[in-house]
């Protein structure tokens, strides 16, 4: 061999993977240093689709700038929604009705499955397998046309208010939450049928893509990731809010840390959603759906609070200081995605490209959350 | 209870810091932490580490513009996974020349909060290895969420 072929050889090169690529679900660039297949550096590079939120979080009334909440994490627009209206009635001291509470726990635990439901289409054609997405979309359908009856909007909700939800649940929504949890346990045995026995699917998710409880806790990854590392953290039990401490659910935990842990942690997740929403229409209680005496113009006390959520991506944080005024003094939104992605690029060094892909599926990311 | 043993720990870096330093136990029903610590800007290295000894999680970085004060303030966040439990660690710096000494070195997660609170505040983090823009322009030399930045 000639030494220029050698040399060649031993070349690195950079692979950029995005800003624009279907693997990647959004606005991601990848900067991805390449010794032949194998990763040797990846940086990413966010901000595509960067907005400011916080700053229109602090230059627009508290209510003006709830809409916005829904358009970080479009696909699980609930759980953002809730953490910062919890946040701002925890400041204001504002008590939610109990029916409201557990309204919020059926939007938003339907919410959760139509979001893992996008994820597992998605994860699958990301592993080149296009047929799961036909049947997940087929089921997500039927949350948005439910939560679309409720709430006026199929993705980017604004259903959750200062010291309640908009308005109340009717019978078409409550019988057709009935008919889905029906409808969602029935094709769970095909689900698993179809993909989690698949040999294909767990040659590629097997063992690949491992993440130590260690690299969650030095980067804090929360949600399905930190549960497929064999770490049971959930907002819901470990800081209860809501209704949540009055319903019965487990928490999904795979101590394998690999692509699959994951994927079995969010559809066991999907089971436990699925109680959950069952629990909540069995023993909604009546009464309003709003606090009374809410003022048109929220002006919470001086001073600052943090409320976090389980979010479907892990845990959603509001940090917010009022001065006393009608606008937030400062807001921080801790997206679970932000923290989600950072763990990457020690991660997927020195594995394959085609592997780095199902880590990268895995981690269920939502750009326009990580970038807000 | 270990969040006492450890408060006793972190009140005791604090000592050093201003006047307002010191080490709290918070109602997390009203305020969503169970502790809150203020230490000077010099002593947050050690009080992170006590954390990082204990077994949190890095949950959050970020910056607050105290414009009347001529200050800036930085709120550290972080979860004890096991137990739910929460602990803020704040320090302030003055707002002419906001320095911080990093913390990425023993929380690389810290890595992204700190180039966040860096892009929005101006906010310099003594020791990060990458102190350039993340979510902002590459070529970006404003700070929005100053609150003299006109939006």
């Amino acid at each position: 061999m000639s030494t220029t072929a050698q040399s060649l050889h031993e070349e690195m090169f950079v692979l950029n993977l995005g800003p624009q690529h279907p693997a990647t679900h959004g606005v991601l660039r990848i900067k991805l240093m390449m010794d032949g297949e194998y990763i040797a550096d990846a940086e990413s590079v966010i901000g595509y689709g960067h907005r400011m939120q916080e700053k229109m979080g602090e230059n627009r009334t508290y209510a003006k700038f709830l809409p916005n909440t829904g358009r970080m994490d479009y696909v699980a627009a609930m759980f953002n929604t809730h953490g910062y209206v919890c946040a701002v009635e925890k400041l204001a001291g504002l008590r939610v009705p109990e029916r409201a509470e557990y309204i919020r726990v059926i939007t938003a635990e339907l919410n959760r499955v139509a979001s893992h439901l996008l994820w597992l289409g998605a994860f699958l054609i990301d592993l080149g397998g296009f047929t799961p997405l036909l049947y997940t979309f087929d089921d997500r359908e039927q949350i948005l046309d439910l939560l679309e009856g409720l709430t006026g909007t199929r993705l980017t909700y604004c259903y959750y208010r200062f010291g309640g939800v908009c308005n109340d649940v009717d019978d078409a929504f409550l019988a057709g939450s009935r008919q889905f949890v029906a409808r969602m346990r029935a094709r769970m045995p095909m689900y698993h049928a179809l993909i989690t026995k698949n040999i294909i699917f767990r040659k590629r998710c097997e063992e690949i893509g491992p993440i130590t409880a260690e690299q969650c806790r030095k980067y804090g990854a929360t949600g399905p990731v930190i549960r497929g590392s064999g770490v049971a953290y959930d907002v819901r039990k470990a800081e209860p809010y809501g209704a949540y401490p009055q319903l019965d659910f487990n928490v999904p935990v795979y101590p394998q840390g690999d692509c699959l842990a994951r994927y079995m942690v969010r559809l066991d997740e999907i089971v436990e959603s699925l109680r959950l929403v069952e629990q909540a229409l069995d023993r909604l209680p009546g009464g309003p759906v709003m606090a009374e005496k809410v003022p048109r113009l929220l002006k919470p006390p001086k001073g600052d609070c943090y409320f976090n959520v389980e979010s479907a991506r892990g845990s959603f944080g509001v940090r917010l200081f009022s001065d006393g005024t009608d606008k937030a003094y400062r807001l921080k939104l801790r997206s679970p995605c932000f923290s989600n992605l950072s763990l990457f690029r020690e991660c997927s060094r020195g594995m394959l490209l085609a592997d780095a892909l199902a880590l990268l599926g895995s981690l269920d990311l939502i750009i326009p959350d990580i970038d807000r | 209870m270990a969040l006492e043993s450890l408060l006793k720990q972190l009140a005791a870096v604090a000592l050093c810091g201003p006047a307002e330093a010191g080490a709290t136990a918070t109602s997390h029903a009203a305020r969503g932490s169970d502790a809150e610590v203020t230490v000077a800007p010099g002593r947050v290295v050690e009080a992170v580490q006590l954390l990082d000894a204990a077994g949190f999680m890095v949950e959050a970085i970020t910056g607050v513009d105290w414009l009347a004060e001529q200050q800036m303030e930085v709120v550290y966040d972080f979860t004890l996974v096991a137990t739910g439990e929460r602990v803020v660690v704040r320090t302030r710096v003055p707002r002419a020349q906001p320095e911080v000494p990093t913390i990425s070195r023993i929380y690389p997660g810290a890595d992204w909060h700190e180039r966040e609170a860096h892009d929005f505040f101006g906010i310099v983090f003594m020791g990060h290895p990458n102190l350039h823009p993340l979510l902002l322009p590459e070529d970006a030399d404003f700070h929005p969420l100053r609150k003299d930045f006109g939006a």
